[in-house]
C-alpha cells in the first residue's frame, strides 16, 4: 500500500483550539478534553495538537521535534542538524504508554539556533534558512520527519484517536497560552505519523477539517516557489500558503484571508472604491492561492491564533468567548465541555476571518 | 478534352418527388454546382465544383437535397489512398504547391478526447451553479508583483496593465480581409456583448470597429501591414504574432485580387498588390531582437497595454516559450498543429507542429520548473471546439483560449475548406459583394453570443460538480484530470493519471 505523500487521501475531521488573550499559560488537559467530545469525527487515524507558549526556557530557539524510523535515521539526522545548527539541548519527547497508539518512531526534539557561519554564507535570512533545512531533512533523509520547527512551540502528533495521543504525549503536563487539536477521519490507512496533523512550518500550524478542490492548482503554485509537498495532504499546502504569503510576501492575515477565502466577485463590486480595488488587486495577483471547496482551519503562530472558514461555508465552525479566552471549534459541544458559561458563542461567515493575539502582541 | 483524372468525392443527392424547381440552389452556389435544364424543367448538379459547404442544403425549402460520400474508388491500397493518389495527380496537373484551408484534418491523435474530467462524492460536495455563484472571469496579464504601500498602509495597485474577461474565451486572429466585414463586426459586437476580446489579424483595424477598441486585441505580424500608432492605441492588447499552428514557419500570401477598397486601405497597402507576410520579422532573428520589439509596443503605447506573444506549437515550445516569458511579453499564445487558416500549403498544415495539449502541457511545466509561470499568462488554441476542451486546457494550465473555427461554425461556416478560394458562399471567408451580405451581422453576432453562453453555462457545470466555484482554482489542478487509453510517456508530458489510479 502507498504511504502518505505518495497517494492523496481525502480525510474528514475535527478540530478545536483554545487561545488567552492574556497569555495565561494552562494545561493542555482541557483541550485534550475538548477534542474527545468529537471522537465519531475521528477514526482513529490520526490525532494531534499544537501548544504554543509550552518552552519559556527555550523561547528564543528553534524546538524541532522530530520522528526518526530507525536508529541509522536519526544518526544521520543529527550529523546534519551538527553541521547547519548550534544545539542548545537534545531530548526524547516524553511519553506513556498507551494501548490506543502503537508503532511509535523515535520521537526527539532538538533546541536549535543556526550556526552564524553557515547562515551567513547562506545569504538567506534565519528563517529562510531553517525551513529549508526541515525540506532537507524531509525530502533528503530517509526515515527522519520533522514534524514541528517554530520557537517556543510544538507539535504532538501520531497515528490513534487524539485524546489517546494527547494522553500518550502527556499534553496535560505541557502548559502554554494556546492549543489546537485534530481529529483525522482518512478514507483509507497509511498508518504513518507525519501524516497526522496539525502540520506546521516554523511558527505556524494549521489543523484543518474539509477536503479543497483546488488542491493541484494551489499545489503545483506553491510548489513553484521553492515549497515541495511531499505529504500531498490539504493541511500541507495551506501551511506553506500561509508561510508564503505571510512571511514571504507580507500580506496580514485579514489579506491572506481575503486571497484564499476570497469574497465573490458580485461581492467586490459592491464595495467602495478603495476597498474593490485592493480586493480586486489581491484575487488577481495571488489567484493561484485562492482555495475553494470545503474547508474550515485553525491557524497557530507565534502570538496568536486564527480560523478562517472557505468562502462558502461547507464546514461547521463555532467561536465562544469568555473573559480572556476564545475558544474555536467544529461544535459547539466540544466547547461547552471546558466551558459552560460563555459570554458570546457565534458562527463566522464563510470567509470572515477570526484573528486573535496576544495582548501587547507576541513575548 | 484533357483527361479528368479526379472523379469528385462527394455527391449532390436530389431527391426529385420533393425538388420544386425554385432554384434557389442555383443561386446560392457561387461554385455553380447546381444548374436548371428548362428542356425537361428539372435541376441538375455537377459536382466535380462542389466543395461540400451545405449551403444548398441549408437553404432547400423543401429539403430535397443532401451531400453523400461518393462510393467510386480506386483499387483499395492501403498505402495510396484515394487522396493520397488524387493530391498526386493534382500536382502533376499544375506543376503547384497544395494548397488548404482550416485547420489539419489528418488523423492524428486528439489528446483532449482521451482526458476524462472528475466530480466530487461524498468527501465533499459539489457545487450547484444554479444556487451558487459560480465564476468564471479571469485577468490575463503578468502576476509576479512585490508586495508595495502607501503612507497608510494600504497595498499599492503595482500590477501591470492586464486584460479582464468574462470568462477565459477569445476570438483568436482572423484578419479583414481573410473574412468579411461582417464578420468583423459579428466577432466585435459579440466581445462587447460577452465582456472578451476579438483578435484583428494581421490585416490592420477598419476604422468602423474603432469603438471596439476596448475589446480589441490588434495584430503586429510580419508584414506589419496596417500598424500605425492609432491602431495600437484603439487596442486593449497588442499581439505579435511570430507563428501560427496551421503554418509553423510559413509566411502568408493574400492575394492581389483581395486588396480591394477597404482592405487596401486597412492594410495601407495599394490596390491589387499581392500582401505578402514574410516567413520570419526581419527585425526579429533571435530571442533577443523580440524583446525589443516588444518594449518598442510598450514604448509607443506608454506601458498601458500587455503584449501578447503568439506562435505556433513546435518541438522546441517550452524553451521557446520561456525565452518569452523572459522577453517583456505579458501573455504567451500557443497555436496548436491544428489551428485553422485560411490558406496554408497542405504538407505544412497536415504535418508540421505538435498538438495543442502537450504544448500546454510541456509549457506550463517548464514555466513552473523555471519558476516564471507568475509573469506570463497562457492562452491556447488550435483547435478549441467545446467547453470540455476549454475545461481540460484549463486545468492543464491554460489561462484562457482562443478560439477561430468555432467561432466561424457558429456564424454558418461548414468547415468546407476552400477558404482561399474566396468563394465561400456563407459569407464568411469572402470578399465577393453579393456572397458576403449573405452573413448579417445582427445575427451572426447574436449567434456567437449564443455559443459562449451555452459554453459558459456548461463549464460552470463542470466546475460545481468538481466542487470547484472559482476558474481560477481550476487553473493548473491536473489532478482533475485522467488520462484513457494513453501510454506512460504521454501520461508523464501530460502531467496527468490515468483512470482507475
Amino acid at each position: 500500500m502507498l504511504k502518505e505523500g505518495q497517494v492523496r487521501i481525502p480525510s474528514g475531521c475535527a478540530i478545536s483550539g483554545m487561545f488567552s488573550k492574556t497569555g495565561q499559560r494552562q494545561s493542555g488537559e482541557n483541550i485534550i478534553q475538548s477534542i474527545s467530545v468529537m471522537h465519531e469525527r475521528s477514526n482513529g487515524l490520526g490525532g494531534g495538537f499544537a501548544a504554543y507558549g509550552i518552552y519559556p526556557e527555550n523561547k528564543d530557539y528553534y524546538a524541532l521535534h522530530i520522528f526518526h524510523d530507525h536508529l541509522a535515521a536519526k544518526n544521520e539526522c543529527e550529523s546534519f542538524l551538527e553541521r547547519h545548527f548550534d544545539l542548545i539541548n537534545l531530548s526524547k519527547i516524553p511519553t506513556r504508554k498507551h494501548k490506543g497508539v502503537t508503532d511509535e518512531p523515535l520521537i526527539w526534539r532538538y533546541f536549535v539556533t543556526p550556526l552564524p557561519t553557515k547562515l551567513e554564507s547562506s545569504q538567506l535570512d534565519e528563517r529562510e534558512f531553517v525551513a529549508k533545512c526541515v525540506f532537507r531533512i524531509n525530502t533528503r533523509i530517509e526515515g527522519s520527519y520533522v514534524c514541528s520547527s517554530g520557537k517556543d512551540m510544538g507539535v504532538f502528533k501520531a497515528v490513534g484517536f487524539p485524546e489517546d495521543v494527547g494522553r500518550f504525549y502527556r499534553l496535560d503536563e505541557y502548559e502554554g497560552y494556546c492549543f489546537t487539536a485534530h481529529g483525522r477521519y482518512p478514507t483509507n490507512t497509511p498508518g504513518w505519523w507525519g501524516g497526522a496533523h496539525p502540520f506546521a512550518l516554523l511558527g505556524y500550524s494549521v489543523a484543518h477539517n474539509g477536503e479543497i478542490s483546488s488542491y493541484d492548482a494551489n499545489r503545483r503554485a506553491i510548489e513553484m516557489y521553492g515549497y515541495s509537498c511531499t505529504l500531498q495532504t490539504d493541511t500541507e499546502v495551506i501551511t506553506y500558503i500561509f508561510d508564503y504569503l505571510h512571511r514571504k510576501k507580507g500580506l496580514t492575515f485579514q489579506e491572506i484571508a481575503s486571497v484564499i477565502s476570497a469574497p465573490f466577485w458580485q461581492t467586490i463590486e459592491a464595495m467602495p472604491p478603495e476597498e474593490k480595488e485592493t480586493h480586486e488587486y489581491l484575487r488577481n495577483a495571488f489567484a493561484s492561492q485562492l482555495i475553494t471547496g470545503p474547508f474550515s482551519i485553525l491557524v497557530g503562530f507565534e502570538g496568536g491564533l486564527l480560523a478562517l472558514n472557505d468562502r462558502l461555508k461547507l464546514r461547521s465552525m463555532v467561536v465562544g468567548e469568555k473573559d480572556d479566552m476564545v475558544y474555536i471549534a467544529s461544535e459547539e459541544a466540544a466547547i461547552r465541555v471546558i466551558e459552560q458559561d460563555l459570554t458570546r458563542v457565534w458562527s463566522p461567515k464563510g470567509g470572515e476571518l477570526v484573528l486573535v493575539e496576544l495582548e501587547g502582541g507576541s513575548r | 478534352m484533357a483527361i479528368r483524372y479526379i472523379y469528385s468525392e462527394y455527391e449532390v443527392s436530389r431527391n426529385t418527388d420533393r425538388c420544386i424547381v425554385c432554384r434557389v440552389c442555383e443561386r446560392q452556389c457561387a461554385n455553380e454546382v447546381h444548374t436548371y435544364l428548362p428542356e425537361q424543367n428539372k435541376m441538375t448538379a455537377d459536382e466535380s465544383k462542389c466543395v461540400n459547404c451545405h449551403r444548398c442544403v441549408s437553404l432547400c425549402p423543401t429539403r430535397a437535397l443532401k451531400i453523400i460520400k461518393g462510393n467510386n474508388t480506386y483499387k483499395e491500397n492501403a498505402n495510396w489512398s484515394n487522396k493520397t493518389m488524387n493530391e498526386l495527380y493534382r500536382q502533376a496537373d499544375s506543376g503547384g504547391v497544395l494548397l488548404s484551408s482550416m485547420g489539419n484534418s489528418e488523423n492524428y491523435p486528439i489528446y483532449f478526447d482521451r482526458i476524462l474530467l472528475n466530480a466530487s462524492q461524498v468527501t465533499n460536495p459539489s457545487i450547484d451553479p444554479l444556487r451558487e455563484p459560480m465564476e468564471t472571469r479571469v485577468y490575463l496579464g503578468s502576476k509576479a508583483v512585490k508586495i508595495e504601500r502607501d503612507e497608510k498602509g494600504r497595498l499599492k495597485n503595482n500590477l501591470l496593465p492586464h486584460l479582464k474577461l468574462s470568462m477565459p474565451i477569445m476570438f483568436s486572429a482572423m484578419s479583414y480581409g481573410s473574412i468579411s466585414y461582417n464578420a468583423h463586426e459579428s466577432l466585435a459586437r459579440a466581445s462587447e456583448e460577452l465582456g472578451i476580446y476579438y483578435n484583428t489579424g494581421e490585416g490592420g483595424l477598419h476604422e468602423d470597429f474603432y469603438p471596439y477598441g476596448k475589446n480589441t486585441i490588434v495584430q503586429v505580424a510580419s508584414g506589419r501591414f496596417g500598424v500605425h500608432k492609432a491602431y495600437l492605441n484603439q487596442a486593449a492588447a497588442i499581439e505579435i504574432k511570430i507563428g501560427q499552428g496551421a503554418k509553423p514557419g510559413i509566411g502568408g500570401h493574400l492575394p492581389g485580387k483581395k486588396i480591394v477598397g477597404d482592405i487596401s486601405k486597412t492594410r495601407m497597402i495599394p490596390e491589387g498588390s499581392d500582401a505578402i507576410s514574410p516567413a520570419p520579422h526581419h527585425d526579429i532573428y533571435s530571442i533577443e531582437d523580440l524583446s525589443q520589439l516588444v518594449y518598442s509596443l510598450k514604448e509607443a503605447t506608454e506601458y498601458k497595454k500587455p503584449v501578447i506573444v503568439k506562435i505556433a506549437a513546435v518541438h522546441n515550445v517550452a524553451a521557446i516559450a520561456s525565452g518569452i516569458a523572459r522577453s517583456g511579453a505579458d501573455i504567451i499564445s500557443i497555436d496548436g498543429f491544428r489551428g485553422g487558416t485560411g490558406a496554408a500549403p497542405t504538407r505544412i498544415r497536415d504535418h508540421v507542429g505538435i498538438p495543442i495539449e502537450l504544448a500546454l502541457a510541456g509549457v506550463d511545466k517548464r514555466l513552473r520548473d523555471e519558476g516564471i509561470r507568475d509573469q506570463v499568462s497562457v492562452v491556447v488554441g488550435g483547435s478549441i471546439r467545446s467547453s470540455t476542451d476549454i475545461v481540460k486546457a484549463v486545468a492543464l494550465g491554460a489561462d484562457c483560449v482562443y478560439i477561430g473555427t468555432a467561432a466561424l461554425l457558429a456564424l454558418g461556416c461548414h468547415l468546407c475548406r476552400s477558404c482561399h478560394e474566396g468563394k465561400c458562399n456563407w459569407g464568411i471567408a469572402t470578399q465577393v459583394p453579393e456572397l458576403l451580405k449573405r452573413l448579417n451581422p445582427d445575427i451572426g453576432y447574436k449567434r456567437l453570443v449564443n455559443l459562449l453562453t451555452a459554453w459558459r453555462h456548461e463549464i460552470e457545470e463542470i466546475m460545481g460538480g468538481m466542487g470547484i466555484n472559482s476558474i481560477e482554482s481550476l487553473k493548473g489542478n491536473r489532478l482533475m484530470l485522467r488520462g484513457v487509453g494513453l501510454n506512460e510517456k504521454e501520461l508523464e508530458i501530460l502531467g496527468i493519471r490515468h483512470a482507475g489510479e
